[in-house]
């Protein structure tokens, strides 16, 4: 490490690395140093000339974002040479930049506003016509207005450099350069409102957001995305108890700068005005509405009198529900049902890898190891589209840290332009991870991401393959949502129990599995708590009891007997289980009149049949798992205060029946997510147009140009 | 697409003069000879020159905005540019200009309703110490008087056109 | 014709002396009066000797900014292990500037031999001429003189026997005033966008496709020959002090003979117009010189009389630029000429940073109003103001380029902006303007 370099800073004796740039430097002791173009972990464009500082002995003022700090330095950011520059440059960018500040998105929350604020000069010589030109409409999500747009360049590279896909870049020149999408007049792209995000001003903005609402009259909650496994941080602008936005500005969660288009947009389905709001109860063949009151007392009922004749119960719970709905489930349906007969969509063998895995430590990768993991290697998955943070991480990991990347899958995938990449069949991985066994071995570490079709024994073979790398290795099972893995260590399995403690343990007999239970003739009632096993398969059973809690009129909801109506993850509280096993809290944000929560229907109908389930409320049941499910018993403060905790499950063997082919991912692209997204509006109207997700220029696009509707929405003024 | 065989040869030329990997260096030179063998810039030019060229539509989408004599538009067949920098401006460019765009009853950068012809103001474009200066096409016309360019435009309209500079 | 403007007797030729000749660009020609001469003389030359004899020549980079081309060469490094490159700038956009196409219309072979001193002396294998896209007809005629070149072997492999290979293409723009800059032009050669390159690194480290490059003008390649083929003392004894040689001097405007003319740096600038280039046209009196290109801060009449070399104009507030001097007469509407000086860089502001990109803008829009007669007494503040902020401030120097003129124009010609408002306001009152 080379000695630090000596400089002053506005009277401070301040310290930095060699290399560090000024404007970074400043930072760090607190003096912070205006820009628009500067932005950390992008390219430097010193392009605004915001940041132009004062330095002792030059000449000419210096751009802050590109000096790098030297020895003995002096530096002034608050000269009035300095305070002037700023002055002017601001009046510079507001010759052309429409002063529509009342009708803008941006208004309140705008870089540019607070710049001239702080900084503007408080009139303006400017007495000529203004550029215009009007706005344009580049997908169902992204709008662009030039004349707003300052020329940061952020949007280019977050969408280049950042996340790989290069759907923008810089048209004309001079005073008329814009940015322009890759496709002529529309944008193809991922959809992901990156761009939109970083805009430091209202030059780019949404489909879903724009001329809603001023950004002081909501609340920002965040929250936890409730669609795939990575668990990106959401922050919901909530205003009346309505999502108006969802976006992740304060890059505060493990994602960082990311969120793909299903954090940012796919919120919508909460107001579907297919939503359940009220319990329904079949009668005459058909589904009428009636109160809680009546609907618990029905199920209740029921379950009481088939529990009393030893009925076969099967219950099927869920891949979104939180944790502490999980573990109770699997708690009602052992102790008050008294059956094993319960499981759910699995997605990913992490129960098997898991196993392989006895007896080591540290051998499960956490999300924040993907931003500094030396090295990583996918197997069957393409990433950008099922595991987009996870895709995400390992780009900025390559791009920022030179972490060297390999994957081997069935097709192309986005990794391909910049990472080591072979294509292998299902089945053919093994040839193909022999091939690349000598680069690997002479990695430092590696982290080894699979997906689900890696299963069972291929699951234990690729770890004798890691052990004999003879390097430290990490694992990630993929699965498919929100709380895939959090369902899977609370014991939503008919073999194991919360923590994978061993059912023979406990004394109890193996249950029926996801299959088994919806082909059980025999079936005597089937509780479906947030899940849709009927899309893919019918009831075996003719006669079953089915009792369905969800917040859509789904397959499944179709064929049920009770019906509740259920608040999604953005009305609730509780905590979720992301990919890697790290344990996040969900906050509340929106509301909804009608439905409740899992967890209050659990209670209800517990107390309806005159049984103890003991801790109710989310803070008890989550205080309950972390002493009783292993590896749980994680740090509350840091959970409560929005932060990602890893959780470590059993380090022992398991006592697997899990049988690998239940093991099925559903298979997502970025612009799907399973039944739920089917009700979100936005993400039926990007998979009108689609992206081209793989970033060959001579590809045609997948559906041709004249055929994507754009829904056309009113300009303002 | 298919260009004139000298044309594929240029190309052939140009993409073996840039270092390996830098294929990317040819677009520009690609898309200035291809407009002018086929009248402008058509998309389906912007694709084939990405094809060949190993880049993005969207990368060969920015060199167009940004160079002054790519057009996505056809010009005319003969593309009459004005000169009035301050060289030229000096010797009696403005009043050319005016002249021109009167005579020719077209303004900056039209075209005749033929297509015979179009008119631009340009910037400098290194005549000055003979100027006024005007270039048709990519020849060079020196100390051009109104009556000069009517006179060119006359040899124009009538094919007697001859391409030497003058 | 060979030249487009008859030579004058002050005249002092050493690049340009084969201009008259017939078939002046063929390699024959070249061959029969001093062709490839210097070369054979450079090749038995180490490197350091080379830059030595360049940095004694006081050879100054004839594209505008006069950088001395010894040290320039001196700044590439020669270990790195990466190949290297030989860029040649013929891109001349700057207005008021017209030699680098005689020099390549009339002499191709002259530069090539120039690039190729400069491609032995970092031991390069490749080079490339930038030329501006309006010049398609000097691609012509140079890729035809290269290509004599390789036949006579004096391009390709094994050149002379040293085994040493060097190839020449030619490049073209398409009509950008910024690939003038040397690293957007580099931008521009890698299929770019023109916009200028953050430096340091300068392209003498990390130039085209990321690899060292010596960069020159054409006219400064032109001259290296002459160098060798004689020596560095030669040619600084030419010239004044720190500006060795000769310049084509590009003189237009209102002067009875207007045309490019090769003399010594030093040259007086009155005896110029007046000498060389037969006075100020229709026996007007002389109003103001722009002595170096139309970036170059404009010289009143009476101080014009000093000597043209990149010293004495800069001691003079101004700069020598590329060598194009617009002269003024009496009658010159100084307005105008800052108007449509602006309107040039407006037009040719590559948008990627914001004070050039606004700056250069609002000034356009100030001074077409202003000119239209709908001007105001603050306006002639504005415009310096304006140019006061976008001076040292802008990404890159065509910031200062659009500038130092409007200064120039407003320090020097202020009278005139003033007695422009007079007229326009006794005509029409100027109509209320309210800032918004």
């Amino acid at each position: 490490m080379a000695d630090p370099v000596n400089f002053t800073v506005d009277g401070h004796q301040l310290q930095a690395a060699p290399g560090t740039l000024l404007i970074n430097a400043a930072k760090e002791a607190g003096i912070s140093i205006p820009a628009f173009c500067y932005y950390d972990n992008l390219s430097l464009q010193a392009a605004c000339r915001m940041c132009l500082v004062e330095v002792e002995k030059t000449p000419k003022l210096q751009v802050a974002c590109t000096l790098p700090v030297a020895e003995g330095m002096v530096v002034h950011t608050d000269s009035p040479q300095v305070r002037n520059a700023r002055k002017l440059t601001l009046e510079f960018l507001l010759t052309n930049h429409p002063l529509d500040c009342p009708v803008c998105d941006k208004g309140g929350e705008c870089e540019l506003q607070d710049m001239v604020f702080r900084y503007g000069a408080g009139t303006s010589r400017f007495v000529e016509a203004k550029v215009h030109v009007d706005e344009k409409q580049w997908s169902p999500i992204v709008f662009y207005d030039a004349p707003r747009c300052i020329l940061c360049y952020r949007c280019v590279r977050i969408c280049g450099e950042g996340l790989g896909v290069g759907a923008l870049g810089v048209g004309n020149r001079g005073v008329a350069s814009e940015i322009v999408p890759n496709r002529g007049d529309h944008l193809e792209c991922d959809e992901c409102g990156a761009c939109i995000d970083i805009c430091p001003v209202g030059a780019l903005t949404s489909g879903t957001y724009r001329y809603k609402t001023r950004p002081w009259e909501m609340e920002h909650v965040g929250t936890i995305c409730t669609h795939c496994s990575n668990g990106c941080k959401t922050t919901l602008g909530v205003r009346n108890g309505e999502i108006m936005r969802a976006n992740n500005r304060d890059r505060s969660g493990i994602n960082g700068e990311f969120l793909c288009v299903k954090g940012r947009y796919a919120y919508d389905f909460t107001e579907h005005p297919d939503r359940l709001t009220a319990p329904l109860v079949r009668t005459n063949g058909e589904l009428k509405p009636v109160s809680w009151a009546i609907a618990l007392a029905t199920v209740a009922k029921r379950f009481t009198e088939i529990r009393a004749r030893n009925g076969k119960f099967g219950v099927i719970g869920s891949n979104h529900t939180t944790n502490e709905e999980n573990y109770q489930l699997q708690k009602f349906a052992r102790q008050v049902l008294g059956t094993s007969n319960i499981d759910h969509h699995r997605t990913g063998d992490v129960v098997t890898l898991l196993d392989a895995l006895h007896g080591r430590t540290n051998a499960l990768a956490a999300t924040s190891d993907l931003d500094k993991t030396k090295a990583a290697l996918v197997i069957d998955a393409d990433l950008a589209q099922e595991q987009p943070l996870l895709a995400f991480q390992l780009r900025s990991n390559w791009r920022l840290n030179k972490a060297h990347v390999y994957a081997v899958t069935p097709g192309p995938v986005r990794e391909d332009n910049y990472a080591t990449t072979v294509r292998a069949e299902i089945g053919g991985e093994f040839e193909a991870l022999e091939g690349l066994r000598e680069k690997l071995a002479a990695e430092p570490e590696l982290i080894i991401i699979f997906g689900a079709a890696i299963k069972g024994e291929a699951v234990r073979k690729l770890v004798a393959f890691g052990d004999s790398l003879a390097i430290p290795i990490k694992y990630v099972a993929l699965v498919d949502y929100s709380n895939s893995r959090g369902a899977s260590d609370m014991g939503v399995l008919p073999d194991l129990l919360p923590g994978y403690h061993s059912i023979s343990d406990a004394g109890l007999q193996a249950g029926l599995a996801y299959d088994q239970i919806l082909s059980s003739p025999d079936l005597n009632a089937l509780w479906v708590v947030g899940a849709n096993p009927l899309s893919r398969q019918m009831l075996a059973s003719q006669d079953a009891f089915v009792v369905v809690q969800d917040l859509f009129l789904t397959e499944t909801v179709q064929r049920a007997d009770v019906v509740f109506p259920a608040l999604c993850a953005y009305e609730k509280n509780g905590t979720v289980t992301n990919v890697c096993g790290d344990v996040q809290k969900l906050n509340r944000g929106s509301k909804t009149m009608g439905p409740k929560p899992d967890l209050d229907i659990f209670a209800l109908l517990a107390k309806e049949m005159r049984a103890d389930l003991g801790a109710s409320k989310v803070d008890e049941v989550f205080a309950e798992i972390r002493s009783q499910v292993h590896g749980y018993a994680v740090s509350l403060p840091m959970v409560l205060s929005g932060g990602a905790v890893q959780t470590v499950p059993l380090n022992g063997h398991l006592e697997i029946r899990s049988r690998p082919e239940l093991i099925q991912s559903a298979g997502n692209t970025l612009y799907t997510s399973g039944t739920l997204g089917r009700y979100s509006r936005m993400l039926n109207s990007v998979l009108e147009a689609p992206g081209a997700l793989y970033h060959d220029p001579h590809k045609e696009p997948f559906i041709q140009k004249g055929s994507v509707q754009l829904e056309t929405t009113e300009k303002y003024g | 697409m298919t260009f004139s065989p000298e044309l594929e040869a240029r190309f052939a030329r140009l993409l073996n003069s840039y270092p390996p990997g830098r294929t990317r260096s040819a677009v520009v030179p690609m898309l200035l000879y291809a407009q002018d063998e086929i009248g402008c810039v058509t998309q389906e030019l912007v694709e084939e020159v990405a094809r060949r060229c190993s880049v993005t539509p969207l990368q060969v989408d920015e060199v167009i905005g940004y160079y002054s004599m790519l057009h996505r538009k056809p010009l005319g067949k003969y593309h009459v540019q004005v000169c009035t920098n301050i060289a030229c401006q000096a010797v009696g460019a403005e009043e050319l200009w005016d002249h021109a765009c009167k005579s020719l009853k077209l303004a900056n950068k039209q075209v005749s309703a033929d297509g015979l012809v179009s008119l631009e103001e340009v910037e400098c474009i290194g005549a000055c110490s003979w100027a006024p200066a005007i270039q048709i096409n990519y020849d060079f016309h020196h100390k051009v008087t109104p009556e000069r360019f009517d006179q060119l435009m006359a040899a124009l309209a009538d094919d007697s056109y001859s391409r030497k500079a003058s | 014709m060979p030249r487009y403007n008859e030579t004058s007797p002050l005249e002092q030729m050493i690049i340009s002396y084969r201009f008259d000749l017939p078939n002046s660009a063929s390699i024959d020609t070249y061959l029969a009066n001093d062709g490839y001469v210097a070369i054979k003389k450079v090749l038995e030359m180490t490197p350091e000797a080379i830059i030595e004899e360049l940095k004694v020549s006081s050879l100054r980079g004839r594209g505008g900014a006069g950088f001395p081309t010894g040290m320039k060469w001196s700044f590439v490094p020669r270990t790195t292990g990466k190949p290297t490159y030989i860029i040649c700038n013929s891109d001349e956009s700057e207005p008021a500037t017209c030699k680098d196409r005689l020099l390549m219309e009339n002499d191709p072979h002259q530069l090539i031999e120039g690039m190729m001193i400069a491609g032995w002396t970092i031991k390069s294998n490749k080079g490339y001429i930038f030329i501006r896209g309006e010049y398609r007809y000097l691609i012509d005629i140079v890729d035809r003189a290269i290509a004599e070149a390789y036949e006579r072997g004096y391009l390709g492999k094994n050149i002379l026997g040293t085994g040493w290979d060097f190839d020449l293409y030619t490049h073209t723009g398409a009509g950008a005033y910024e690939c003038g800059e040397e690293s957007a032009l580099l931008e521009s050669l890698e299929g770019k966008r023109g916009v200028p390159r953050l430096k340091p690194p300068f392209p003498a480290v990390v130039g085209a496709f990321q690899s060292p490059t010596i960069l020159n003008n054409c006219e400064t390649f032109s001259a290296i020959p002459w160098i060798f083929r004689n020596s560095g003392a030669a040619f600084a004894a030419l010239g004044t002090p720190k500006n060795g040689g000769t310049r084509l001097m590009c003189v237009s405007g209102h002067v009875s003979k207007p045309g490019v003319y090769e003399l010594p740096m030093g040259f007086n600038m009155l005896r110029l117009i007046n000498e060389v280039a037969g006075g100020v046209w229709k026996g007007k009196k002389l109003k103001a010189v722009i002595p170096g290109g139309s970036s170059s801060p404009v010289l009143r009449a009476e101080e014009c009389d000093i000597p043209y070399d990149f010293d004495s104009l800069a001691k003079a507030k101004t700069m020598a630029g590329s060598g194009g001097l617009v002269v003024l007469d009496e009658d010159t509407d100084i307005v105008a000429v800052a108007l449509r000086t602006i309107k040039f860089y407006a037009h040719e502001s590559c948008g990627w940073c914001i004070p050039c990109r606004e700056g250069t803008t609002w000034l356009k829009k100030v001074l077409s109003r202003f000119h239209d007669g709908l001007g105001q007494e603050s306006d002639i503040d504005l415009i310096k103001d304006l140019a006061d902020n976008m001076l040292g401030r802008t990404f890159c120097a065509l910031g200062d380029a659009a500038a130092m003129p409007m200064q120039g124009f407003i320090a020097k010609f202020r009278d005139e902006f003033e007695e422009y408002l007079r007229k326009s306001r006794a005509t029409e009152p100027s109509p209320e303007l309210v800032a918004i």
